[in-house]
């Protein structure tokens, strides 16, 4: 039994399966980052005295991360796109790439995370730092998320480019869907948490 | 639980009409199968059994709300000396009760059931797909919903117990209650995956897997039910999973998102930073709990839908405007939610549009339930099993609807909220109302599933005995609310003196969900005794003219001889000047 536009588009949608799916997926992360931008405001704006998040926060280190992250997200286009040429080879380039890039991300937050402990700032500390560990956090585990799902299709998931290469492609540019969202999620934290 | 499962699906297994079906395990097959309808059956029984267990805990709690402070005979012992000494409960294990109820029958009875049950193995049939757009992602949200449901559980033996702050888990009370709490979040965690996941599945499924010629106008009423409802649980539930988030934050890394500045519990100020809000607790358990109720609603309207349609013999009146109001309901379920919170003090302005948002959206819901009662008109109605159940559902939900009203105005929730008043109007929305839709729906899908009917007789035992018990229950509860009696007291209101002229309607309710369990008895026997003793269909055994019941009973994996197509509307029923009685979609 074979399940059908898997691959194919269908007719009247004008889509396969998988993107329809990544995109509702999408729109419930938005739901969830949404609500916590959410309790963000009410909690801010309910606070008598809230510090500027540069006061706290290392902004030199967050303006070099977002730098990381959108320069991979143009990596794992330029992956699909190498795939929609034809060229395996740099596709296994710039999707090696675009999951280094994720992994000095996590290496630079790593280091600002500890940091803060080294210096007595806890989640328990202040809301401040409670709702920047806690958005963080969550961002982060959706990089290991996406990072894994990447290292998947640049190693083992990749044999399925010899028996079905169109279906990989499919499957590496849903990846980067979500990658983008990753990237553009922390597009907003970085100015939310850092310079307001 | 595999076990039982497996039982239910054996029948399946032995026909197998399709020539290249694969060679499987057990375990592939039963357990760990990616077949939708080996996974609805799957979720139906695990559901079955939750709102069992539910219910258990419910019969429990009403012994002490008609007898507080006595020794329950045999069975007190047996639950141990912390929640029970000397058979006597203590009011922690009433708590525990009490938010376990309303968790267990919530996430891990009715919407497992409706959605995950009905909605896997119906869904894929009625529209002509061979299974569900991702079948392992559907295997995977089972299983999730699994882990959350066997979290849930374990928790009443973690120290201190399960979670004792309501299904609704306030703060800053959920903050500082015990393990059980903790464990509660995680559990809810996976159960939100498990419907993330199912919601992604199923919206996919309808978009793209329905058969040739089944425009979005020709869908049975059902799949539009699920369709909405999936959104519904798509973009209501991830708000929860951030308040989860936060609050389990508050718990184990001690941030104070819902702990109040000088917060002060047993005499002690809390050593918490503090400037938290419990108000937003509310706000986005909320803000996905008021969709939550119409998730619970719908699946089962669609239910009634197609069973009254097909016992009538006649098109569903209304069907346009139906699905019309449906939408038009997901949207606005979006925008009520604070009407669950107008004890909260927030004002006349939030007030005012709560309540209007909240009257709007009755219209729809009015709509659809008098277009079913319309449909009923002139019909020439066959009394099954499934269409009482069916026929129970509408006055039930209407009680429950209409009762809903003045709880919808500021003004008159007010004296209303916390009484008996709310439980008794939202038990009759979802238990006569909601589980007689999904008693009606297992009735009536039970021999394509099988093969075989369920047994009339035993069924119409069933329906009666549980119709009239479930009003028993009920009923008395509007009484007791409008005598002012709190719904939150562990001695069911002894300690009241104004309560005392209405108290004794605790022992009627009690002795009514007692008497309803026996009432469920001839269920229970039905639902496995069927399998192999009952009367043997074939493909459309009720005359029905929607596309699963073109699929041989029970399908095979794959579910359809040849792919159907669609060639007209649903309801097809005694067209004029037509050869047949009814015209199935799927025939030429």
């Amino acid at each position: 039994m074979e399940i059908p536009y898997t691959v194919e588009l269908r007719r009247d949608t004008g889509l396969n399966n998988g993107k329809i799916g990544i995109w509702l997926f999408l729109a419930s992360e938005v739901m969830l980052f949404g609500a916590l931008f959410a309790s963000y405001i009410l909690i801010r704006t309910g606070s008598p005295n809230w510090p500027r998040g540069d006061t706290i926060l290392n902004v030199p280190l967050a303006t070099f991360n977002t730098i990381v992250l959108i320069s991979s997200s143009v990596t794992m286009v330029m992956a699909w796109a190498s795939l929609k040429r034809n060229r395996f080879g740099t596709f296994r380039m710039y999707q090696a790439s675009t999951v280094l890039l994720g992994g000095v991300f996590l290496v630079v937050k790593y280091f600002e995370y500890s940091h803060k402990f080294e210096n007595g700032l806890f989640p328990s500390t202040s809301n401040f730092l409670a709702l920047y560990f806690t958005l963080t956090g969550l961002h982060m585990l959706h990089v290991i998320g996406g990072m894994a799902v990447n290292t998947y299709f640049w190693g083992p998931g990749a044999k399925l480019w010899k028996t079905n290469p169109d279906w990989f492609t499919n499957r590496v540019e849903h990846a980067g869907l979500f990658w983008h969202f990753v990237d553009l999620v922390w597009i907003f934290l970085f100015p939310t948490l850092y310079l307001l | 639980m595999s076990q039982t499962t497996g039982t239910v699906a054996a029948p399946g297994a032995h026909v197998s009409h399709e020539a290249h079906h694969d060679e499987m395990g057990f375990w592939r097959k039963y357990v760990f199968s990616t077949d939708h309808k080996v996974i609805g059956i799957q979720y139906s029984v695990t559901g079955l059994l939750f709102l069992l267990f539910g219910f258990s805990l419910m019969m429990l709690m009403r012994f002490q709300l008609a007898y507080p402070g006595s020794a329950l005979p045999l069975l007190g012992k047996l639950l141990g000396d912390t929640r029970m000494p000397g058979g006597i409960m203590v009011p922690e294990f009433y708590n525990e009760l009490g938010a376990m109820h309303g968790t267990i029958m919530v996430f891990m009875g009715v919407v497992p059931l409706a959605v995950g049950g009905f909605g896997n193995f119906v869904v894929p049939l009625q529209i002509g797909a061979p299974d569900m757009a991702f079948p392992r992602l559907n295997m995977l949200s089972y299983w999730s919903f699994f882990l959350g449901g066997v979290t849930m559980l374990a928790s009443f033996f973690v120290p201190g117990g399960a979670a004792q702050s309501g299904w609704t888990s306030y703060a800053p009370l959920s903050d500082i209650a015990g393990t059980g709490q903790t464990w509660w979040l995680v559990g809810m965690i996976f159960l939100i995956t498990s419907s993330l996941l199912g919601a992604i599945n199923f919206i996919t499924t309808v978009i793209q897997l329905r058969a040739k010629g089944l425009s979005f106008m020709r869908f049975p009423f059902f799949v539009w039910t699920q369709f909405v409802t999936a959104f519904l649980l798509l973009l209501a539930f991830p708000p929860l999973e951030a308040a989860g988030i936060m609050q389990l934050m508050d718990r184990v890394a001690g941030t104070s998102f819902f702990l109040p500045s000088g917060l002060v519990v047993s005499g002690q100020v809390v050593t918490n930073a503090g400037g938290g809000n419990p108000l937003l607790w509310q706000h986005l358990f909320w803000f996905l709990a008021h969709p939550e109720v119409y998730v619970l609603i719908l699946p089962a309207m669609g239910i009634v839908a197609e069973i009254i349609a097909n016992n009538t013999r006649k098109p569903l009146w209304g069907y346009k405007p139906m699905v019309g109001s449906l939408i038009f309901l997901g949207f606005m379920s979006f925008i009520v939610w604070a009407h669950h919170m107008f004890m909260t003090g927030m004002g006349t302005a939030m007030a005012a549009f709560f309540q209007t948002t909240t009257m709007i959206i009755s219209i729809p819901s009015v709509v659809i339930l008098t277009a079913l009662i319309i449909s009923l008109w002139g019909g020439s109605i066959r009394f099954n099993t499934p269409m009482l159940f069916a026929l129970g559902f509408l006055p039930m939900f209407g009680i429950g609807g209409l009762t809903g009203l003045p709880l919808g105005l500021n003004v008159a929730d007010i004296p209303l909220h916390d009484t008996y008043y709310v439980i008794a109007h939202f038990h009759y929305v979802v238990a006569p109302g909601t589980i007689f839709g999904l008693f009606a729906g297992i009735y009536y899908w039970y021999p394509k599933a099988t093969g075989r009917k369920m047994n009339e007789t035993l069924g119409k035992i069933h329906f009666f005995g549980s119709l009239v018990c479930m009003n028993v229950i009920f009923m008395p509860m509007f009484l007791m609310g409008l005598a002012g009696v709190s719904r939150r007291l562990f001695d069911g209101g002894a300690s009241y003196a104004f309560a005392q002229p209405v108290l004794h309607w605790n022992v009627v309710s009690s002795w009514g969900a007692w008497t309803m369990a026996l009432f469920q008895l001839p269920f229970i026997f039905n639902f496995f005794w069927s399998i192999r003793h009952g009367a043997k269909v074939g493909d459309n055994p009720w005359d029905a003219t929607t596309i699963e019941w073109a699929a041989p009973s029970p399908p095979p994996h794959g579910n359809f001889v040849t792919a159907p197509q669609a060639y007209r509307g649903p309801y097809e029923y005694s067209v004029p000047g037509a050869a047949k009685g009814f015209q199935p979609q799927f025939e030429a």
